[in-house]
């Protein structure tokens, strides 16, 4: 309908003028628009890059020139004895023990649980099952601060507040989203390949196993990138359910450390920059899963 | 008793062993708890005695004792009103720029994208270095530029102004997803424009725009429903001062529940908000119909 509208503005200019004109004004309207889209790139790309550059910057700055106005933007020498200093400052090794701790459960239970209810809500067909998929659906829309409160209370009751277990076994109970996502994989494969299995008597355990495990993993390796992710990133978990120091995670001690050691920029810095740096690798290391894994759900980080 | 076949019977027995991983998680995470936390918001409960029934008094009370309550909803729909817009013109020109295939558009898009996925508490806390009234990135820049400084974070005028700013560095997860709708609008629409002699304005106008209004929805809903879960930039940065001026829902609701244990009023927030994200979303939905082109579905 948009196109249509079109034709009655530029039609009738084409005859007039010879091909090789609108071919030539084309190009370099082509080069003007690139030109520009360049230098709007470059101007924001800029703008965006900048704050890495001040983090990183201030993590290897000497004391002394943090605060001067001008500011050095380049740090008259390399000061790497700030990144063992803040490493040394807050027990930065035990957080990151905890954190990856935490990670790896969330990892492996989740695509336990997302995985094994994905397949019984596409390769079995059994009654009330279309009417349970919609529930999940449903739950979706569900906020979590409507949620929140009770789950924490459950967890208070049955004595698990303050252990890392309300951060953990819950992952065993799937996440809707990975669950959907996995199913719409699970739909693609031919249901003949289950069928002809179950013929030769495999059993559906055996079928899950064997045939639809090694077949989808590329949508396995999306779903357990984001939850590592979530999980790494997550704070307001860590901060309801953990109060003791020795179990904090990499983000409740990074909080600390700015509450305990607010004024010095530089060894914050270099903590911020330790915090952001294994994320920072994972992106490059797995940026392929990543943007399908954002394409495919439309899930940001 | 239904009287299924044997076959029927056998595969509704492994259809929910499989699922039954999830069906736990529905009765225990999300069924009881919906029902619990309609419970509570009727009640008096600060987990040291049982709950005591007080009918709509938390509802009554924060729509009219309460001064905070509503303040933390204004302060959440000043950021929203701005934020949501925002982060929706920038992530979409974005896209549209990168949409283009320029030289060096992965490492753009690495740039673009790579703040959206950092742990919120390390932005957070880069963030207030750049803020820092004093010898902070934002102010240094305007000094050598002849510039006033901006009291940025430290002012209850400029506070939200800030954060907004902040949340704009995290455009890069819409941008991508924009990109990939871009990416699947068809080849044959902008041929037929190009026939039609529109120019690369009019074909952005007339044809991707229009394409792209799907994944402008779903982000719509995606960021209405985020913002109302904002919390932990404001949590480490603020921590909702100055004089409350980002003391957001979220953070307003995490404060009663977990700091004064008071889990009934907290109870009553959630289902508040829940209703306001619901009618925002409805309302959303319902507009779709004048703007969202569903000509996609020919591809």
């Amino acid at each position: 309908m948009a196109v249509r509208s079109l034709e009655a503005s530029g039609a009738e200019a084409l005859p007039r003028r010879g091909l090789r004109e609108i071919l030539a004004g084309k190009k370099a309207r082509r080069y003007i628009d690139h030109g520009l889209s360049h230098l709007v790139l470059l101007i924001t790309g800029f703008l965006f890059f900048l704050p890495f550059y001040w983090l990183v910057s201030t993590s290897v700055k000497p004391n002394d020139e943090l605060f001067l106005l001008p500011p050095k933007w380049i740090p008259s020498r390399l000061v790497w004895e700030n990144f063992p200093r803040a490493w040394n400052y807050i027990p930065f090794a035990l957080y990151f023990k905890n954190t990856l701790y935490i990670c790896a459960f969330n990892v492996v239970a989740t695509i336990i649980s997302c995985t094994l209810t994905a397949y019984g809500f596409s390769r079995i067909r059994w009654p009330g099952r279309d009417f349970l998929f919609m529930v999940l659906i449903a739950t979706m829309m569900v906020p979590y601060q409507v949620t929140l409160v009770p789950t924490f209370l459950i967890f208070k009751w049955i004595g698990w507040v303050g252990s890392f277990k309300p951060l953990t076994w819950p992952a065993f109970t799937g996440t809707p989203f990975f669950i959907f996502l996995l199913r719409q994989f699970y739909m693609t494969i031919p249901l003949e390949l289950s069928e002809s299995a179950k013929i030769d008597g495999a059993s559906e355990l055996r079928i899950f196993l064997q045939i639809m495990v090694p077949l989808t993993r590329p949508a396995m390796a999306t779903v357990a990138l984001f939850t590592f992710l979530w999980n790494w990133n997550d704070f307001l978990g860590p901060l309801i359910y953990l109060s003791r120091q020795e179990q904090f995670t990499i983000s409740l001690g990074l909080r600390g450390f700015l509450t305990r050691f607010g004024a010095q920029w530089e060894l914050l810095m270099a903590g911020t920059t330790i915090t952001v740096l294994p994320i920072v690798v994972l992106f490059f290391l797995t940026q392929r899963t990543f943007i399908q894994g954002i394409t495919l759900t439309g899930i940001k980080g | 008793m239904l009287h299924l076949s044997r076959r029927t019977r056998i595969d509704l027995r492994n259809g929910l062993l499989f699922i039954s991983p999830w069906l736990v998680g529905l009765i225990v995470f999300t069924i009881y708890p919906i029902f619990a936390s309609i419970y509570f918001s009727f009640t008096d409960y600060t987990v040291l005695r049982p709950p005591r029934w007080v009918g709509l008094q938390n509802y009554i009370a924060l729509f009219t004792e309460d001064v905070l309550f509503p303040k933390s909803l204004g302060n959440t729909l000043y950021y929203a009103a701005f934020a949501l817009p925002l982060g929706m013109i920038g992530s979409v020109g974005l896209a549209l720029l990168l949409n283009k295939k320029l030289l060096g558009m992965s490492v753009y898009r690495t740039v673009f994208y790579l703040p959206n996925i950092l742990p919120t508490v390390a932005m957070s806390v880069l963030w207030i270095w750049l803020f820092n009234p004093n010898y902070g990135l934002f102010n240094s820049i305007l000094q050598q530029l002849g510039l006033p400084g901006v009291p940025w974070l430290t002012s209850p005028k400029w506070s939200k102004p800030s954060l907004i700013i902040m949340s704009l560095w995290g455009i890069g997860g819409s941008m991508v997803i924009y990109l990939a709708g871009l990416q699947d609008i068809p080849e044959h629409l902008y041929e037929a424009a190009e026939l039609d002699g529109a120019n690369s304005w009019q074909k952005t106008w007339h044809v991707t725009l229009p394409m792209l209004t799907p994944t402008i929805f779903f982000n719509l809903v995606m960021g209405l429903i985020g913002v109302f879960s904002y919390f932990t930039q404001a949590f480490i940065m603020t921590n909702g001062g100055p004089v409350d001026s980002t003391l957001f829902y979220m953070l307003y609701l995490y404060r009663n529940a977990f700091v004064y244990f008071k889990m009934g009023y907290a109870s009553a927030m959630a289902w508040i908000l829940f209703i306001i994200v619901v009618s925002l979303t409805a309302l959303v939905f319902k507009s779709s119909g004048r703007w969202v082109y569903y000509g996609g579905a020919l591809t």
